[in-house]
């Protein structure tokens, strides 16, 4: 009797591993592998040895570009917070079908693909596409470029991403007990004091998501900075295209991965040990 | 005088469903009045207009002569506790008593020591710096009690406040509220759906049914002189008999189950002859018996059914086609078989009649 329970026990606890098994193989195989073949190639390549490293480390352009890449996450998440906080906001106050019509227009970039849209504002911001042409015509004479500036791959990148921001939100605010707000009214509570002491601690964990979320994707971003930012504002991830795919310099571009993964990890780190917030509110 | 509070009138639809029909209650200040009725009755809707969360469809209500029409929540001065407590999770227990008095520009210093006194107060000493999630469900009742009090509110409002808690932890609560409710005199009013609650700690029920006050008096008034049916059985365990009026003078109705009986108890219904009643007799008020008592109204009946309570049971039993409910002093259970027939004997002045 005991045997067969403890093996029933066992089998049951064995589920959760096989039906993770087709997952855990995947990665293992198509990230994993390859992940140790970068590592292994920023200390083998071109020759062996830490030079890679010291090259990223000390060198000022690359330093230049890490610290650019960090600016423009923390702005694009600064910009989505801004962005998305009152949109989820509305959502949470507005009727279930409005709330729904709006999640449908924010997850609308979702469905069309990322060169697309990328591509939809080359045209949209280029030199011949409308917003010049509206500058001009308000009178603007001779507007400044606002394709491939910090501009152009900072809004581009907001509104890839804000939808993460939104839906962390958002779905914080869903779960918000309304009679916590009533209760704060009842006792006094107006406007900016509501919202500054009950509402905005209420949302912080979902803050806290999203912005980590937002953040973290934005270090690794490719193909919008690439295309539509500026070519001297060049963040982490298009180095290391460029670095390999012009220079064929392996070695170099893998060490750059490598210490961009590090500080992420860092990053993370630091979010789950430092804002738990989920702990704070159980 | 005119009453602290005053509800007239008060009605509340939501679309064409009639949530309150018409609410008339005056409440004197520093009284502790319960709502007591079924869910759905409307005793949260009062409530939420009194706060000023709902408005009223019609009616007023004014709270020491003033009207509340157009005042917002937060202009009110009224101190609510919510069944699930609403604490603010981010905030301690200190935090939390000080928050209404820091909504009216009171210091920080001085408002903290001030809750710390609220939360001697309501027995919380030493608790003042945990977290609401650190805290027992009682022990977070007895924060929001004292939220809701510490900036003495004109009104007290509690929602079942006690509904989460185990019965031990309930009693000790319900005495625990009725003391500090007298300590700082305010004006209360406590939802429940527990009558034994509403019993032990009311100065006054409120009975509502479907939107309507059903009766509203001291609760030994409303449990021995219920003006309704409705009351008579929500409230308490109850015998209620179908009976016609034969002789108003003599106040004696002829019941179908018991025969002819004389309805003697105080403070009853003006009654005709011919009149259609509904005779009630607590449970409490029969007693068992082998052989006719002498000098009570006695009938015979068979024991279906005895639950045992320990200190004392409840035995069911029929004369006919009608239930008859005794409640017997947990001693003499002993010697009571189901299926035994035996005699149930009465005193006039148990029997009290109210429309049918
Ligand atoms: N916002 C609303 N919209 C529609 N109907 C409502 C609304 N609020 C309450 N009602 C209805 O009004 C009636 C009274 O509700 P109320 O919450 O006052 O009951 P209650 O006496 O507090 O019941 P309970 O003991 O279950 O808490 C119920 O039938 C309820 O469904
Ligand atoms: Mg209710």
């Amino acid at each position: 009797m005991a045997v067969t329970l403890s093996t029933l026990t066992e089998r049951r606890n064995l589920w959760p591993w096989l039906l993770l098994a087709p997952l855990a193989v995947y990665l293992a195989l198509f990230f994993l592998v390859p992940l140790a073949e970068v590592a292994i190639m920023s200390v083998t390549e071109p020759r062996p040895g830490l030079a890679n490293y010291e090259k990223v480390l000390t060198g000022s352009l690359y330093r230049k570009v890490f610290l650019n890449t960090f600016a423009t996450a923390a702005l694009v998440t600064v910009c989505c917070l801004l962005v998305g906080y009152p949109l989820a906001y509305l959502m949470n106050a507005t009727t279930q079908r409005r709330a729904m019509m709006i999640l449908l227009l924010i997850t609308m970039s979702f469905w069309t693909s990322f060169l697309v849209r990328t591509y939809a504002w080359m045209v949209l911001l280029g030199n011949n596409g409308p917003v010049i042409w509206l500058l001009e015509t308000i009178g603007f004479e001779d507007p400044p470029g606002i394709l491939f500036t910090r501009f152009s791959s900072t809004l581009a990148m907001v509104h890839i991403l804000a939808p993460y921001m939104i839906m962390n939100i958002y779905s914080v605010m869903q779960k918000i007990d309304r009679s916590l707000i009533r209760s704060a009214e009842s006792m006094g509570a107006y406007g900016l004091s509501l919202f500054r002491h009950v509402y905005l601690p209420l949302t912080a964990p979902g803050i806290a998501n999203g912005s980590v979320l937002v953040f973290v994707i934005c270090l690794g971003f490719y193909v919008t900075p690439v295309l539509l930012g500026s070519p001297r504002e060049q963040m982490a991830a298009g180095l290391i295209g460029h670095q390999i795919e012009e220079f064929l310099a392996f070695g170099l571009g893998s060490a750059m991965a490598i210490v961009l993964l590090v500080v992420t990890l860092i990053v993370l780190a630091i979010y789950s040990r430092r804002f738990g917030l989920d702990k704070l509110y159980g | 005088m005119n009453p602290y509070l005053q509800l007239s009138g008060v009605n509340k639809t939501f679309g064409d469903f009639t949530a309150l029909d018409r609410i008339d209650l005056d409440i004197e200040q520093g009284e502790f009045v319960t709502f007591l009725g079924p869910s759905g009755s409307g005793k949260t809707t009062t409530l939420m207009i009194i706060a000023g969360f709902e408005d009223a469809t019609r009616g007023a209500i004014t709270i020491g002569g003033h009207s509340l029409a157009g005042l917002a929540p937060q202009e009110r001065n009224i101190g609510i506790v919510f069944q699930n407590y609403a604490l603010f999770p981010h905030k301690t227990a200190a935090e939390n008593v000080y928050f209404p008095l820091q909504m009216r520009g009171v210091k920080k210093a001085a408002g903290l020591a001030k809750a710390e006194e609220m939360l001697d107060l309501v027995g919380l000493k030493g608790f003042a710096h945990r977290y609401p999630k650190e805290l027992s469900g009682g022990q977070q009742q007895r924060v929001a009690l004292a939220r809701a009090l510490v900036f003495e509110p004109d009104l007290l409002l509690l929602d079942e406040p006690l509904g989460a808690l185990d019965k031990n932890l309930r009693e000790q609560m319900q005495i625990e509220i009725k003391r500090i409710q007298k300590r700082l005199g305010v004006t209360t009013i406590f939802v429940t759906h527990d009558q034994t609650e509403a019993m032990s700690m009311s100065d006054r029920i409120v009975v509502f049914s479907d939107g309507n006050i059903e009766q509203a008096g001291a609760p030994l008034d409303i449990y021995h002189r219920p003006s309704t049916r409705f009351v008579a059985d929500f409230i308490g365990e109850s015998n209620l008999l179908d009976a016609v009026v034969t002789d108003a003078e003599a106040r004696v109705a002829e019941c179908p189950a018991l025969g002819s009986v004389v309805f003697g108890a105080e403070g009853q219904p003006p009654v005709v002859d011919g009149q259609e009643v509904a005779l009630l007799i607590r449970p409490e008020h029969l007693k068992l018996s082998r052989d006719p008592k002498e000098g009570r109204m006695n009938a015979k009946m068979v024991i279906d059914t005895i639950v045992n309570y320990g200190d004392n049971a409840l035995v069911i039993g029929h004369r006919g086609d009608t239930q008859i409910r005794v409640r017997v002093p947990g001693a003499d259970v002993v010697i009571l078989k189901e299926g035994e027939e035996c005699h149930f004997s009465w005193t006039e002045d148990a029997a009290f009649v109210l429309d049918r």
